[in-house]
């Protein structure tokens, strides 16, 4: 190449060339692993279906993941305003979250309602049933896909409650972004392990689950209703209390719920 | 024409001689963050050292084209890409230990050791010495990675890769574990004590004391 290399028009050259051949080489292995990337997702997600509903942990090997994923989980579509149970989606195609980003298929939840600070929600969610190990296809847990704003990311996660619909089994993130030592503790076994025995649902039937600071006094009456918030993470505790709220509100499960209470289990 | 080095040189002086942990003190921080276990060190070790041995040879590639005014920019773009690539490699195939990771691998593009070889090295040699300066130098960032890894893991954990080497008192063994090796400072310690060790082997990487303290009394009060 001719002209001098610190010239103006060799600098903008140079710039303009590196880039695109960077980009090039991201966008080509970005595109390129894709496939193998969802997959993992997948497993990723299926594993922490598992987990909340307290059937596995992250031990499991990806065969045994789909194989429990296959006998003991299933999958139902559900239209989120009605509650009813919808048979134009394939629920293992079904991808909730992409729905929700779609105009057509989500609705633009206004601020007063979008406690969660979710924007959108979609119009129909994917439920989990795990049934029992015994064949009699009874349930054993019912594991609800939830999501909110946390501090700096939305977190994604999953609540699996008992037959009661009242009682929690777990809860869980898969996904979140939070700051690590603080709201990412979110994930700490120890923390999770609060949630299970707690009581969702007060007696008038509303949402009625706190996650309160200063730690929940063991003999107090509301103490079923609350869980301990995390220490440092104000506002990644009130995401969670707040996502809670939003999804088992009568915006989020709240009619697919009291359809199973009318209707039973 | 300065004094020729051997490939080889240019491969182990930064593992023991010039250790960019140890002696350039770089790094420090993803060595603290990522060292509580084997695995994720281990990963990481092999992230960095291929970041930093595929950067200082596209670097090298092109260092006679690059205007110095616009040199550490195009560094960046270089580096940040590649390690978009790696993370995107890990998410792949080694999906959990991605998310273990998770902003680490992130932060390969601020670890000093990446930009500090592509300015020091890689801008002024050729392609196939930078490249294995840049293995050399990972090789020594990974040593000291995987130490740390081994003596958090086993004497915080009881464990090395995750399986059981000491048995934990609370498991019914012996092994009371000490938990603050797999908190964060303890990988300073480890650190400092590792540096002093190979300070004590290698005299020459004993700094001069930086003043000498003046005496606090007078000479003649003293006599």
């Amino acid at each position: 190449m001719s002209g001098n290399k610190e010239s103006i028009a060799r600098t903008l050259i140079v710039a303009l060339v590196v880039s695109l051949v960077a980009s090039v080489f991201v966008a080509g292995s970005a595109v390129y692993l894709k496939p193998v990337q969802e997959e993992n997702r997948q497993l990723d997600r299926q594993r922490s279906i598992l987990a909340v509903a307290g059937v596995g942990g992250p031990e499991l090997s990806s065969g045994e993941v789909q194989k429990l994923f296959e006998e003991r989980i299933e999958a139902q579509v559900i239209d989120l305003s009605t509650g009813e149970v919808s048979k134009d989606y394939d629920p293992l195609k079904f991808d909730p979250l992409k729905a929700a980003r779609d105009p057509a298929s989500s609705e633009v939840l206004s601020g007063k309602e979008d406690i969660a600070g979710i924007k959108r929600r979609e119009q129909y969610s994917t439920v989990y049933r795990l049934v029992k190990a015994d064949g009699s296809g009874e349930l054993e847990a019912l594991i609800l896909p939830v999501r909110g704003y946390g501090l700096w990311s939305t977190l994604y996660g999953f609540l699996a409650i008992k037959p009661d619909l009242n009682t929690v089994v777990g809860l869980g993130f898969y996904q979140h972004g939070e700051t690590p030592g603080l709201g990412g503790e979110v994930d700490n076994p120890k923390w999770k392990g609060l949630w299970p025995g707690k009581t969702l649902f007060g007696a008038d039937g509303k949402p009625n689950i706190e996650i309160v600071k200063g730690g929940v006094q063991p003999d107090s009456a509301g103490a079923a209703h609350q869980v301990d918030a995390l220490a440092g993470a104000t506002l990644t505790s009130k995401g969670v209390d707040h996502l809670l709220a939003f999804w088992l509100g009568e915006q989020g499960f709240g009619p697919y719920l009291s359809r199973l209470r009318q209707e039973g289990v | 024409m300065t004094k020729q080095v051997s490939t080889r040189e240019i491969l182990l002086n930064p593992v023991f001689n010039n250790n960019p942990i140890a002696l350039q003190i770089l790094g420090i921080c993803s060595a603290l963050a990522v060292t509580s276990n084997l695995n994720t060190a281990l990963v990481m070790a092999i992230a960095l050292t291929s970041v930093t041995a595929f950067s200082n040879l596209f670097i090298a590639m092109i260092r006679n084209q690059i205007p110095s005014s616009i040199r550490m920019i195009v560094q960046m773009v270089i580096i940040a890409s590649l390690v978009i690539v790696v993370d995107q490699i890990l998410r792949a195939y080694a999906f959990t230990l991605a998310k273990q990771l998770s902003v680490f691998v992130g932060l390969i593009i601020t670890n000093c050791i990446v930009m500090g070889r592509a300015e020091a090295f890689a801008m002024q040699n050729p392609p196939w010495a930078s490249f294995v300066d840049g293995i050399g130098n990972g090789l020594g960032y990974s040593l000291m990675l995987i130490a740390l890894g081994v003596v958090r893991e086993l004497f915080g954990a009881g464990k090395l890769f995750g399986y059981e080497i000491l048995p934990l008192v609370k498991d019914g063994g012996w092994y009371a574990p000490n938990g603050l090796l797999l908190l964060p400072p303890s990988a300073f310690f480890l650190i400092g004590l590792f540096i002093w060790a190979l300070r004590m082997w290698k005299k020459s990487q004993q700094e001069p004391a930086p003043f000498t303290l003046a005496p606090q009394v007078k000479e003649e009060c003293a006599e």
